[in-house]
């Protein structure tokens, strides 16, 4: 109950501020207000924070398996090490596309004029 | 913001215009300032080449030999010494490039996204040639999955998989070279010196990281198109 509750309001939230956004888009035509370059910079940072609260989740799962499975056989380190890299390396590159997602949102964004 | 000091900049060679349009060319001149680097650096050892290595012979030896023993395991003697050349070059070029970021005056080019689009689409195009050159039209086994019954569904899938390569290897190194450099403009808004000094020796090696990751999937991506298809 609780959950739905709490998506709810979230849901909410989003629609509430969205319609917001889009109506000050609209009233303002082509020129951005302070508000929506506000909403932006707020959206992006949000989006960066869960990118990259997932991402350590991640490797910290990764980091903790490498080091379980080379104290427990010490001769398959360099092995581990290798396949830790390439782990990390596709891990990372998810927040990566956050990143990138938010520099075009910051400095290229086909919406705001 | 404060403008950092470049030498593209300072020599006016940061945009040029082509039939009327101004194009940005900054980090093509770094490229070639770090192709000039390399290149005089090599043909210098190549000069005074002996069997009892001198310091800058070592200095490359050091860094080759690993990397070649490395793509020996992976690959096998017989491909790995012959595409190590390859390989070898993109990790030496993008360590140079990604460290001239550091340097000031200098700029890394990698944060530009057409620097790095070119090396994975010479990685992307040079795998499938290797595949065809390898197994023939049998290649396009590769694409059709383990069962011949779901080969319709997996082709696209695959094409799919394949061409997300080049993007992710792009995108991987200039996401993380302009982030950096990013982190450092506005580092150095808050706290010049004291800030920015740590932040420059974590991201060192974060360069390292990169150049050498980009090393690794395009030798994993050549691997994976010189094995027998399921």
């Amino acid at each position: 109950m609780r959950k739905i509750v709490i998506s709810a309001l979230a849901i909410l939230t989003v629609l509430v501020i969205g319609t917001t956004a889009m109506a000050q888009t609209a009233d303002a035509g082509a020129t951005s207000t302070i508000m929506d370059i506000g909403l932006i910079c707020a959206g992006v940072a949000i989006g960066m924070g869960a990118a990259c609260g997932g991402c350590g989740v991640g490797m910290g799962a990764a980091v903790a398996g490498t080091c379980v499975a080379t104290a427990r056989n010490p001769e398959l380190g360099g092995r581990l090490f290798v396949l830790l890299l390439l782990g990390l390396a596709l891990i990372e590159s998810l927040a990566i596309y956050t990143l990138v997602i938010n520099l075009i949102l910051l400095y290229a964004n086909p919406l705001a004029g | 913001m404060h403008e950092p000091v470049l030498l593209s900049i300072l020599l006016h060679l940061d945009t040029a215009t082509i039939f009327g349009k101004e194009l940005h060319t900054s980090h093509i001149f770094y490229t070639w300032i770090g192709m000039a680097v390399l290149f005089i650096l090599a043909l210098i050892v190549r000069k005074r080449l002996s069997m009892v290595p001198g310091q800058l012979q070592n200095f490359w030896e050091s860094m080759i030999q690993p990397l070649e023993d490395f793509a020996v395991e992976n690959l096998g003697n017989n491909f790995g010494r012959k595409f190590f050349p390859l390989l070898g070059v993109l990790f030496i070029y993008i360590l140079t490039l990604n460290l001239m970021g550091l340097l000031p005056l200098f700029d890394a080019p990698t944060a530009n996204l057409n620097t790095n689009v070119g090396m994975a689409l010479l990685v992307f195009f040079f795998y499938h040639a290797v595949g065809f050159r390898y197994h023939g039209i049998a290649y396009l086994k590769h694409f059709c999955g383990p069962v011949k019954v779901l080969a319709p569904f997996m082709f696209p899938i695959e094409i799919i998989n394949h061409c997300a390569r080049p993007l992710s290897l792009t995108l991987r190194l200039f996401g993380n070279i302009k982030g950096e450099e990013l982190v450092l403009l506005v580092v150095m808004m808050l706290a010049p010196i004291f800030g920015t000094l740590p932040l420059m020796f974590l991201f060192f090696f974060v360069k390292i990281l990169q150049a050498f990751v980009f090393f690794l999937l395009s030798m994993i991506y050549i691997q994976g198109s010189l094995e027998e298809a399921h």
